[in-house]
């Protein structure tokens, strides 16, 4: 019996072993495999590296080629408004390149890097960008040069290395802050309209008080504009005040809409003060399933049509408003259409 | 028994000197009108909600449909939200092209009205020449664009194609002709005593007034307001060129007119800049996505049109669709002063009052 037992462990053992070696084998060719594929991908990205090398070296000589063309155009000609003209001119052309290019890049980049790693593709791609933007840069400094005859100083073509390079960086960041929603806008210097923006939430404060605004800030996607959030209780007194107060003389209303949001409404105000030559916008948040506000029309005229069509597309009431009516649509319509949950009403179905 | 009553009338929807589909219900008094009220919606195609469902690029044809006399415009203003919200940059070409585009449809745009403002005034054929200029300006942008009045021919990042071969030469060619016949119309109708007689000081309003009712571009300058958006927050190229921002102080309906034709000069100038100093070569569109995503939260632009200040809002959510689409448009604005204009006027002023306001009831309805 035991000899028997024996022997069935033996044919186990043997067994396992058997199925060892042949997954050690397995997996052994797998690894082969998947090396070969790997160094034929490691290949590929070289060979489009160098490609991508290349392409930028021919840009980059074209460039510095056609500087040169034109700088000797330039050199020929007597005028020389002319001559300036020709130079800014080109170097604008070369600009325009240089970001167009490290913006293709960071594209590219981004495509890359939706299977890949991102962060690395980009920070890869806007080295690259830089360096040919410095290259050009480079190159063109260089043909310079060789053109006045090694007079342009070391000072000028280290200043134009240095701002292709930032235009460049420039370029892939304002391409990496439009494409991701947590763009890194606190790093980014603080805008040139900050001081305005903390110049109305002050003169503000300090006549209505510290709890009539919601939030403040620069809305940098929309040209910079101060916006200024408003409590629904207060919308109409941060209006008035922006509208009268001497300081900030906000005399004209440019635009009012509304927008559903789904989690609650809102209206979207942009005045604009002659006097300052400054913008504003004014936003306030209200309950979707029960949007009234104060109209501006007591403020504005202009608000009154603006106003109706808010009422008519997206049901918001306005109280005092003299003539609320659905402007648009008619009496007789059914809903509000620019709601996201609106169903069409017809009778016939 | 002798009496007088107040009678309803109706003008329109269907009236010729609306040029489109408005309606006006007026309350008069013999010929004194007491009360006006203005009806519109009657061409209202839901363009907003409808983008809603579009990509950018395909909203582009349906801003051709709201200001029809001046579609370049509207074309340029949902394209350059997009680009502002993602810092797309436009090459140089591109931006002379659009500048081109937009002024040459600004001056066609300034003729049809002058042709079918004095037409409706009684002056029948002025029209006929209004219009033969015109359809050189059409001519020119349909060698562009491919279309006469629709052009959808900018694009997020540039223009759709480039210049034919000897465009630019066409419209160089183009400006002085302009030029002559600018001078030909005010022969024919400025100085006409009866043409005066019918505009000279009716519809009047003042400074306030125009702000109090957000009214923008001629309606706006008419009354000494020295505004452009094209100057004072210049956009695009408009800060390379040198060119007036023309006013009057009248604030009447022959100042708007004066406003309109020395805006036709001004826009002429720009176009002999541009021309000048057209770039040989380049790209005429940015490289930017094939699908086009503006990035999160808002952003809201103005340019000037013809008819005035058209802006256009746009909320995003990051997909490629915008989650909000608004244009402010300038004749819907423009157009709510018309009942305080009209109130006590005498009814055969109704049409020079109602044609200086320059409406277009595309662009009114939305």
């Amino acid at each position: 019996m035991s000899g028997e037992k024996d022997l069935e462990q033996l044919k186990k053992e043997a067994a396992e072993k058997a199925k060892a070696a042949a997954l050690a084998k397995k997996k052994a060719r797998e690894q082969q495999e998947s090396e070969v594929s790997g160094a034929a991908a490691l290949e590929e990205e070289d060979l489009a590296k160098k490609k991508a090398a290349a392409a930028a070296k021919a840009k980059a000589a074209a460039l510095a080629k056609k500087k040169a063309e034109e700088q000797q155009a330039g050199s020929e000609s007597e005028d020389p408004e002319e001559e300036d003209l020709a130079k800014k001119k080109a170097a604008a052309a070369a600009k325009a390149k240089a970001a167009a290019a490290a913006k293709a890049k960071a594209a590219r980049a981004k495509q890359e890097s939706s299977e890949a790693d991102g962060d690395d593709a980009k920070a890869k791609a806007i080295a690259a960008a830089k360096a040919k933007a410095a290259a050009a840069a480079k190159a063109k400094a260089a043909a310079k040069g060789k053109q006045e005859g090694g007079a342009a100083s070391d000072d000028e073509k280290a200043k134009a290395i240095a701002a292709a390079k930032a235009k460049a960086a420039a370029a892939a960041r304002a391409k990496a802050g439009g494409k991701g929603a947590e763009a890194p806008v606190a790093e980014e210097k603080p805008s040139a309209n900050q001081p305005y923006l903390d110049k109305y939430v002050k003169v503000i404060e300090e006549h209505l008080g510290n709890d009539v605004l919601e939030d403040s800030y620069i809305n940098r996607l929309s040209k910079d504009v101060p916006t200024l959030v408003a409590k629904r209780e207060t919308y109409y007194k941060v209006v008035q005040f922006l509208k009268y107060n001497e300081q900030l003389g906000f005399d004209y209303l440019s635009e009012l809409h509304g927008v559903d949001y789904e989690t609650h409404m809102e209206v979207y105000v942009h005045l604009y003060s002659y006097k300052n030559s400054q913008s504003v916008a004014v936003k306030v948040k209200l309950d979707r399933d029960e949007p009234t506000i104060e109209s501006l029309c007591p403020l504005w005229a202009g608000a009154n049509w603006p106003e109706c069509e808010a009422y008519d597309l997206l049901g918001i009431k306005f109280i005092n408003h003299p003539n609320l009516h659905r402007i648009m649509l008619g009496e007789d319509w059914v809903g509000h259409p620019l709601r996201k949950d609106y169903e069409p009403y017809d009778v016939e179905v | 028994m002798l009496r007088t009553e107040e009678m309803l009338l109706n003008v329109g929807p269907q009236h010729p000197s609306t040029h489109g589909v408005f309606r006006l219900v007026l309350k008069i008094d013999g010929e004194t009108i007491k009360e006006a009220k203005p009806v519109i919606g009657y061409l209202h195609r839901g363009t907003e909600k409808l983008a809603e469902d579009l990509q950018y690029t395909q909203i582009i044809p349906y801003t051709d449909r709201m200001d029809y006399v001046s579609a370049m415009t509207n074309n340029y203003v949902i394209c350059h939200a997009v680009e502002t919200m993602m810092g797309i940059e436009i090459p140089e070409r591109a931006e002379y092209l659009r500048v081109m585009a937009m002024e040459l449809g600004r001056v066609s745009s300034h003729l049809l009205w002058w042709g079918t403002f004095v037409l409706d005034l009684g002056a029948t054929s002025p029209l006929l020449y209004a219009f033969r200029e015109r359809e050189m300006i059409l001519n020119l942008l349909n060698e562009l664009s491919g279309a006469r009045l629709t052009f959808n021919y900018m694009r997020v990042g540039g223009v759709k194609w480039d210049a034919p071969e000897g465009w630019v030469d066409k419209v160089r060619e183009f400006i002085p002709h302009m030029r002559e016949q600018v001078k030909g119309y005010h022969d024919l109708v400025t100085g006409n005593e009866i043409f005066l007689n019918r505009v000279k000081g009716i519809g009047k309003y003042t400074k306030e007034d125009a702000l109090n009712y957000s009214l923008s571009g001629p309606n706006l300058r008419c009354t000494g307001m020295k505004w452009d958006l094209r100057k004072n927050e210049p956009y695009s190229i408009y800060d390379r060129f040198d060119f007036d921002i023309p006013t009057r102080e009248e604030g009447d309906v022959l100042s708007r007119y004066h406003v309109r034709f020395a805006e036709i000069e001004e826009s002429l100038k720009i176009l002999e800049q541009c021309v000048e100093q057209f770039p040989e070569e380049g790209p005429v569109i940015a490289k930017v996505p094939k699908i086009i995503k503006a990035p999160k939260g808002e952003a809201f632009v103005r340019i000037e049109s013809p008819r005035g200040e058209i802006g256009c809002y746009i909320a995003s959510d990051g997909k490629k669709e915008p989650y909000r689409l608004k244009f402010r448009r300038p004749s819907f604005y423009n157009l709510q002063i018309l009942p305080k204009l009209l109130e006590g006027e005498s009814i055969s002023n109704l049409i020079a009052i109602l044609g200086a306001v320059d409406i277009i009831l595309g662009e009114v309805d939305g």
